[in-house]
């Protein structure tokens, strides 16, 4: 595989599946050819700091022939937007309330939710998708609170996508009513343009990380519902502006619901806590029928009415 | 590295195109890509190269058209245009900000022999 690039194609695991995850939709099995040689445009190092994000992407050279154009006006995103809504759509069905928790590691994801599923125990069911590079670390500490576990490895991937999730959700089989928490890839990056199929998105940021986290990861930010502002138990022990974090998050999401919590010493987890029953008590109540259900549920009341009339009539 | 999932996409929605149109090789590749977006235009340039070989679009060249991003501003209540996610409003400098255009990532076009 290669370092540079990070291509990992053909690494995703999915617990107790053999094999390995090919993820291309044609069915070919893609090797790639992994030599470096040829020459790539890496960004503009004639200044001390790099940033590859300005000015125009790069030369747009016109003077494409117009004999063989052939438009095609995809969204690049298209096909795992589709799987993902597939996704909703499952979770509907069953009244599944799906949170997708996105943050940087170690800003304690496994932990609060760890402490959320002994909250809960009782009154919900949770189940849990962890995904990880390697290792199931993180599933076995989910196992150990009595949830249902599924760890979903990337292998070389960076983040979660909606096919990894669908066939997750195949395995771990989520019961009907029940909150499926699903802890992506520990990096406030790449996961961010991937809709999982998640009813909320919900971005974890402990206070030994800095305030300015918001300003340097916009996209993360601005795609979460609800910031959780974790570990505000070290506050006294740090430099964190809590003020100025939620002004930076508020920057690129005005809407963006903050919570401040420690998951370890339960300060504000009641908030966080109803937050999740609010949310678990609406997918119940808007539960759907699958499509099957509701065809044959209008067969039935047609024939219901037929019979009706025939009584009726004769 | 999100790029190399996006080229993995960009590269199923090109040969599907280039086999739909019975094509010997694809010549080139237009995307259009936003400002606000979350791509990097090089790394996926980069991911592009790794991703192309061995298909109908080998020999592709990729071309990045970037689409400008802009923004409604709640305080002006009128359509602003935005450079980046967590600039102000260019009018009033609130941050009441709603993304409008700018975060699309298409395949627009190919060329094709």
């Amino acid at each position: 595989m290669c370092t540079t690039c990070g291509c990992g194609q053909g690494e995703t695991r999915i617990e107790g599946a053999r094999g390995h995850e090919h993820a291309h939709a044609d069915g070919t099995a893609h090797s790639h050819a992994h030599d470096h040689a040829d020459e790539h445009g890496h960004g503009h190092r004639d200044r001390d700091d790099l940033h590859f994000g300005r000015g125009p992407a790069g030369a747009h050279a016109p003077g494409m022939t117009q004999a063989r154009m052939v438009q095609i006006e995809r969204d690049i995103l298209g096909k795992n937007d589709a799987l993902a809504a597939a996704n909703r759509r499952r979770f509907a069905e069953r009244g599944v309330f799906a949170v997708n928790l996105v943050s940087s590691p170690g800003s304690g994801k496994t932990t609060l939710l760890v402490k959320t599923i002994e909250a809960l125990k009782g009154k919900h069911r949770v189940v849990v998708i962890e995904g990880d590079q390697e290792t199931s670390f993180d599933a076995d500490r989910i196992r150990a609170t009595g949830a249902n576990a599924l760890q979903v490895n990337t292998g070389k991937g960076c983040h979660l996508d909606a096919g990894m999730v669908a066939k997750a959700v195949e395995r771990l089989a989520p019961p009907a009513g029940s909150v499926l928490m699903i802890e992506n890839v520990g990096n406030l990056v790449c996961p961010a343009g991937f809709d999982l199929g998640e009813a909320h998105r919900v971005v974890v940021l402990s206070v030994t990380e800095g305030e300015d986290k918001p300003l340097k990861y916009p996209d993360m930010f601005r795609r979460s519902d609800v910031m959780l502002l974790n570990k505000v138990d070290l506050l006294p022990h740090v430099e964190f502006d809590v003020a100025k974090c939620v002004e930076y998050a508020r920057r690129v999401n005005p809407g963006i619901r903050v919570i401040e919590l420690s998951a370890t010493k339960g300060q504000g987890m009641g908030e966080w806590l109803a937050w999740v029953e609010q949310g678990a008590a609406s997918a119940h109540a808007a539960r759907s029928e699958p499509a099957g259900a509701l065809a044959a549920r209008l067969v039935e009341r047609e024939e219901l009415a037929a019979a009706l009339k025939r009584r009726f009539s004769g | 590295m999100h790029e190399m999932a996006l080229a993995e996409s960009v590269i199923q929605i090109v040969e599907e195109a280039a086999r739909k149109n019975a094509a010997a090789a694809v010549r080139a590749v237009r995307l259009e890509v936003g400002r606000l977006s979350h791509v990097e235009p090089d790394a996926l340039r980069f991911a592009f190269d790794v991703v192309k070989r061995n298909g109908l679009a080998h020999g592709a060249r990729l071309e990045i058209v970037a689409t400008g991003g802009s923004a409604w501003c709640m305080k002006c209540s009128r359509g602003v245009a935005l450079a980046r996610l967590g600039d102000a409003c260019p009018r009033c400098g609130s941050y009441q900000l709603q993304v409008t255009a700018g975060d699309e990532m298409r395949v627009k076009e190919i060329e094709i022999d």
